[in-house]
């Protein structure tokens, strides 16, 4: 709070009297949670304020399991996964009928469905997602169906979009070795066009078993009905445990790398990756507030110097991939219109230096994790949000998690943050793609 | 079931504050809302550009410091923008409203428009457009609803990013004075909202009577485009954007809640023929739907599918083959069934948290309805029959007033 000048003064006196401890928490996500023979994790939180229950099933299968001749194949197959199963010949039909709505994602690390329903209907969902789990009904016109559809959201998506396709150049720079080089949409459409109906097979039997899945429930429920109903339609599910290979580490990078694309788009864009640590690394949330200090919102710094001040981009963003193996730090930006790019990467430079050889201000620290709490508390909101929260932490590995990682952000210091961003922000250790436009004037 | 109804109270200014109690997560939504002013073509985005730049700079405070104060107690601000009113918006924890506030009020009543902000909000508002305009999705909203309202209407007009360039200070400044009086505002706080909640809104929102009317915003009448089949091709282009609709009545008019049935089961939802066709039978697209939009003023409906570009004339075709069954054969009951039940319970997440009722308040609210059309709404779905279904397809789904609209290639 020292040393400000007076023309802040005024701003400045009013964090005076913020309270920089964090206030404890009210309102904590209880839960209770058991793990069946199979091996399938059950989690459950309470909330009789709602009329409504989200069942939330997270399968540890992404685009990271694939192998590399054969990528696309997590994403392909969430899509199959509404394709039918043994006993069931549609999914969306009984779902629908029970005042239920339902979606799904797919990531680099894991797959996830979810459902919302009227709590007194919880049953269809339990019937759903164990027949599903026991066995989809492979069938050729499913797939084919599905290879369509997929191909079609690959076009919507990254081939019809202007900077659509950036992360399938990114992603391969960045990554030499590990799966994390193709993205989850796969590398090329051919590899989805060739999937066979045994391709399929092979998979769902590795990755969707009991002993590879995390369920939770969240909402107008009791814990002792949901761990009877889990018993009693997922139980016999035999459990397969997936053999898996530890994903081939990516090398340390040594050396800088770029790529240079011309597109037919409006404004060139730059984007930088970064290596730094995994989502499960204590670094974490050193790494997380380096991003919001620099990028987070309209006080960041990035927004104020090179959107505001210097006027060299429209628009820029700093942040982390935050995936389970070692992710990615990035800096994205479009360049305003006859900004030469040589310009624009000497002012990211400069806020680089900056935050690597001086301490972040209290001010901005304190700022970044009332944000966090903030966040945490708006997001709680939503119970389909908060099942989907207690999903992950338990896959992090501490289901308590969801409770305990605000404690964690509070933590971090100056010296942490200022330490992270000198490891991370090497020229070594960046791969750039400059992505040009190709237009006249 | 049930609506929970928002609770009136009124400020010491006279603006009038709707509130919904709800949960316990002790936060709140403040959203002010004001009605635009007439639309005038010259200057189309005086409405949305004085509402985003408010917070740009005001007599004390600049932009950054705004922005550093809010996000500092942890807030988030920010604004909305549609061809009825705009809002500005704060997200607070409760604990530090009275901190949060006197920011929002300082934008509110004073607001600078600096020039150099104004240049830059210029400079990337077109940037963003431009790279917006690349995408036959896009291309295709703004120009369908220009083909149903016409060019001179605020639902129709499509922005160019050269209608940046003609805005100046001088007329924001202007414009925010005529706009933004404690008149012409109404207030939705939702969350945990307690008395004292409405005591810090009336400290920092209460106060100030700024000089102005209420406006209450005059549309001119509409013009449908008369050509019924439009393109515009994007050369290069893999998919098409298709929009196929045209105008419609709002959720005042008697047979809304019905017709929302009825467009539910044609294309309303993830097992809607629309979908069991061109998406999971066909594979044409990655997604198709189609909907009734209402405003305040008028409504339309419109069918909306981005599909490869080689089979834009094939799902064009099984877009009409559906509506012909929906026109010619009665729905069997289990369909109508599961539809129904999808619908109602869509309609309890609707009413689930205190976000949530002030989306349903809002919506009652601003088209001059009370909370017994939801009772309607609820009752129409529950005992809509096929014969029902089959007459409102018959009327309102007529192929005879439909427009088309391609963007991309075919």
């Amino acid at each position: 709070m020292n040393g400000s000048s007076e023309s802040e003064q005024e701003v400045i006196n009013c964090r005076v009297q913020i309270e920089s401890k964090p206030k404890k928490l009210i309102h904590l996500i209880k839960y209770s949670s058991k793990t069946l023979s199979n091996g399938l994790k059950v989690l459950v939180h309470e909330d009789p304020s709602t009329p409504l229950a989200t069942l939330n099933i997270l399968y540890s299968v992404g685009a990271r399991d694939e192998s590399p001749d054969k990528t696309g194949f997590a994403h392909l197959f969430e899509h199959l996964m509404f394709g039918g199963s043994v006993n069931i010949p549609e999914y969306d039909s009984p779902l629908q009928l029970a005042g239920g709505d339902n979606n799904a994602f797919t990531n680099n690390d894991i797959t996830n469905y979810y459902l919302t329903l009227p709590a007194n209907n919880i049953e269809t969902g339990f019937w759903l997602e164990s027949d599903r789990m026991l066995s989809l009904a492979f069938s050729e016109k499913s797939l084919e169906v599905q290879r369509n559809v997929v191909v079609e959201e690959f076009k919507q998506r990254y081939l019809n979009q202007p900077y659509g396709d950036v992360w399938l150049l990114l992603r391969p720079l960045a990554y030499k070795v590990h799966p994390y080089q193709w993205a989850t949409i796969g590398k090329e459409i051919e590899h989805i066009t060739n999937a066979t109906l045994e391709d399929v097979r092979d998979f769902f039997f590795r990755y969707y078993c009991p002993d590879n899945a995390i369920m939770t429930v969240a909402g107008g429920v009791k814990a002792d009905e949901i761990f009877a109903l889990a018993e009693k339609w997922f139980g016999e599910i035999q459990r397969a445990t997936p053999s898996r290979m530890p994903y081939p580490a990516e090398p340390k990078q040594t050396e800088y790398r770029e790529l240079t694309v011309e597109r037919d788009i409006p404004y060139s864009s730059l984007y930088r990756a970064y290596h730094m640590c995994s989502r499960l690394d204590e670094q974490f949330y050193s790494i997380d507030l380096l991003s919001d200090i620099m990028s987070r919102g309209r006080s960041s710094r990035l927004y104020n110097t090179l959107v505001k001040e210097k006027k060299l981009f429209s628009e820029i963003n700093a942040y982390s991939t935050a995936d389970f193996d070692r992710g990615l730090m990035i800096i994205e930006g479009k360049l305003v219109k006859g900004v030469e790019m040589a310009d624009a990467e000497k002012a990211i430079d400069a806020e680089l230096n900056k935050i690597c050889s001086e301490l972040v201000t209290k001010e901005e620290l304190e700022k970044v994790k009332n944000k966090v709490e903030s966040t945490m508390e708006f997001s709680e909101m939503d119970l389909s949000g908060r099942a989907l929260n207690l999903a992950i932490a338990e896959y992090m590995g501490d289901a308590n998690l969801v409770n305990t990682e605000l404690g964690l952000y509070r933590k971090v210091t100056a010296e942490e943050i200022k330490a992270s961003a000198q490891e991370i922000f090497r020229k070594e250790n960046c791969s750039t793609l400059y992505y040009l436009s190709n237009r006249k004037n | 079931m049930n609506v929970p109804q928002a609770k009136k109270y009124t400020l010491d200014n006279g603006i009038e504050v709707y509130a919904i109690n709800a949960g316990f997560q002790e936060l709140v939504k403040v959203e002010l809302l004001f009605n635009n002013v007439d639309f005038d073509p010259a200057k189309p985005l005086l409405n949305s550009a004085t509402n985003r730049m408010m917070s740009e700079g005001t007599k004390n405070f600049s932009a950054q410091q705004i922005a550093d104060m809010i996000d500092y107690y942890g807030s988030f601000y920010e604004t909305d923008e549609n061809s009825d009113f705009c809002s500005i918006i704060l997200y607070s924890l409760n604990k530090y409203l009275k901190d949060t506030l006197p920011f929002v009020s300082a934008v509110l009543d004073e607001p600078v428009f600096p020039e150099k902000e104004l240049a830059i909000f210029k400079q990337n508002n077109k940037q963003r457009l431009n790279v917006d305009n690349e995408k036959v999705g896009s291309i295709a909203r703004k120009k369908f609803g220009e083909i149903i309202f016409g060019s001179e209407h605020p639902y129709g007009y499509f922005i160019k990013p050269e209608n940046y360039d003609s805005l100046t200070s001088e007329d924001l400044k202007a414009f925010h004075a005529k706009k933004y009086s404690s008149s012409n505002c109404m207030i939705i706080v939702s969350g945990l909202v307690t008395d004292e909640t409405i005591k810090v809104l009336n400290r920092f929102l209460g106060q100030r009577k700024a000089s102005g009317e209420k406006i209450k915003t005059v549309n001119p009448k509409f013009v449908t485009s008369k050509q019924k089949q439009h393109y515009i091709e994007k050369e290069g282009a893999i998919q098409s954007a298709i929009r196929i609709g045209m105008p419609f009545f709002n959720r005042k008019h008697p047979d809304y809640a019905g017709t929302a049935v009825m467009n539910t089961l044609f294309g309303g939802y993830f097992g809607s023929r629309l979908m069991s066709n061109i998406r999971e039978d066909k594979g044409y697209t990655y997604g198709i739907g189609s909907v009734i939009v209402s405003m305040k003023q008028e409504g339309y409906y419109f069918i909306s599918t981005e599909v490869g570009a080689d089979v834009t004339n094939d799902a064009i075709r099984e877009i009409y083959n559906e509506v012909d069954i929906m026109r010619n054969e009665l729905v069997e009951e289990e369909e109508l069934e599961m539809v129904k039940n999808y619908m109602l319970g869509t309609f309890l997440k609707g009413i689930d948290g205190a976000f949530q009722l002030a989306e349903r308040f809002k919506s009652i609210y601003l088209s001059e309805l009370d909370y017994s059309y939801y009772e309607r709404y609820v009752d129409k779905l529950r005992t809509i029959g096929p014969d029902e279904i089959l007459e409102l397809s018959r009327k309102y789904l007529d192929p005879a007033h439909f427009l088309e609209l391609v963007v991309g290639r075919k």
